[in-house]
């Protein structure tokens, strides 16, 4: 079963929230992870792999960095989907 | 007609192995974020925050690897009660020592009395000290050796780059060494090691030592950090969770936790992937001594002993990772 977009952003911001301590509803899909949300390489790469699990998709390490905004991962983590 | 060949004798060993004695040395200088955030254009702050290094120790120039190897290598056989005639193997786990011929090992097995052991060296990086310990418990419980003398020494200093920030700010100088023996009781769980040269890009020198003579151009380190996080917890926790299992003994069991010193952040996410109950105590000399590749886990191990932090027979769990990329996990009864 495939997840909605709004599923996708759900579930990503419940990651984000757990990651940085930042409340769900700070994780809206214009916020750049870089900037607004202050992650770095490494809680990306922890973000990413806690995405994969939950929504059963793959995200090759060389897409991460095109994944500036949490809607850009959103949108990926939905076209991925098998 | 009976064939005329005799049959041949094949050597066998012990029933066990175990860790007899432990030693270690750090670089002399006290390196500060300070010292090193500059030509990174970083900062102390951001130096702790992502990676948990708050000092790395390197050594001078007047020190080398083999240096470093000796010193730890008479601080185990103190340890051990052991002399160096006792040893019959000399295993030198490095990736900084700069000749490729002879052997490192050799020349340390003759400064420290160990003439005529089988002497050779290993290319692990910070998997290492693991592989050593694999193959001196394959070696002893075979009968190939009585004792076996594991070293674990890097002088990374040698190969930073200032202005590199992947990996150059991490890297500090120093030596583990553990003498390998028999013992009444199983010391030494089960090795789960392997390698995955698809990813050998990962982390690496910048140029082949050929490259260096044609184009006049030092080697330094680099690593594509992220994508080494990664595959360190999700692809490693799997790998020490079957190295307890093929020990017969859980999470539950351990006392000890003492991965590679690569990050503060991968040991972290290590423990939270592992479930690690709050009572197992955690390697974390990285702190202080840096990422000292093949030798952080011995140097970890040797500060938790010496500080009181677990008794000798305490089962620890040790998993070393890195550029390869290879990997080897065992669990192991502490001297």
């Amino acid at each position: 079963m495939a997840y909605s977009e709004q599923e996708i952003l759900a579930g990503l911001a419940e990651i984000v929230s757990e990651e940085t301590g930042l409340p769900t509803d700070s994780v809206s899909p214009e916020k750049s992870f870089t900037d607004d949300l202050d992650i770095d390489s490494l809680s990306m790469m922890t973000i990413v792999t806690l995405a994969e699990e939950k929504f059963s998709v793959r995200i090759p390490d060389e897409e991460v960095k095109n994944l500036t905004t949490v809607g850009d991962a959103v949108s990926f983590i939905a076209g991925a989907q098998g | 007609m009976t064939d005329p060949r005799p049959t041949l004798t094949q050597a066998s060993g012990p029933a066990h192995s175990r860790i007899l004695g432990i030693g270690g040395v750090r670089g002399e200088i006290v390196v500060t974020n300070d010292d090193v955030a500059g030509p990174i254009d970083s900062s102390d702050e951001w130096i702790r925050k992502r990676t948990g290094i708050i000092t790395r120790r390197r050594s001078g120039p007047g020190t080398d690897v083999l240096d470093l190897s000796e010193a730890a290598a008479r601080a185990a056989l103190d340890d051990a009660g052991l002399t160096g005639a006792d040893i019959d193997v000399v295993i030198l786990s490095t990736i900084t020592y700069f000749s490729q011929t002879p052997a490192g090992a050799a020349i340390v097995a003759d400064r420290i009395g160990a003439t005529p052991a089988a002497a050779y060296d290993i290319s692990a990086a910070c998997a290492g000290y693991c592989y050593g310990i694999g193959q001196a418990d394959a070696l002893v419980r075979s009968g190939a050796a009585r004792n076996v003398l594991v070293i674990a020494a890097e002088k990374l200093s040698d190969f930073i780059d200032p202005t590199d920030r992947s990996i150059s700010f991490l890297l500090g100088d120093g030596a583990g060494a553990v003498v390998i023996g028999p013992s009444e009781t199983p010391g030494i769980g089960p090795t789960i090691w392997g390698s995955d040269g698809s990813q050998a890009r990962l982390i690496s020198q910048t140029h082949t030592w050929r490259e260096a003579v044609d184009n006049g151009t030092w080697p330094t380190l680099r690593q594509e950090g992220a994508s080494v996080f990664k595959w360190a917890v999700w692809q490693m926790a799997p790998i020490a969770e079957k190295a307890m299992a093929a020990a017969g003994v859980t999470a539950q069991d351990i006392d000890a936790f003492i991965p590679h010193q690569a990050n503060m952040r991968i040991i972290d996410q290590m423990i939270k992937q592992l479930k690690l109950p709050t009572s197992v105590v955690i390697g974390r000399d990285i702190a202080e001594t840096g990422n000292t590749s093949a030798a952080s886990i011995p140097l970890a191990t040797e500060r938790l002993l010496r500080e009181g932090q677990v008794s000798s027979g305490a089962l620890a769990l040790q998993i070393g990772f890195g550029a390869g990329l290879v990997y080897a996990a065992q669990v192991v009864v502490l001297p």
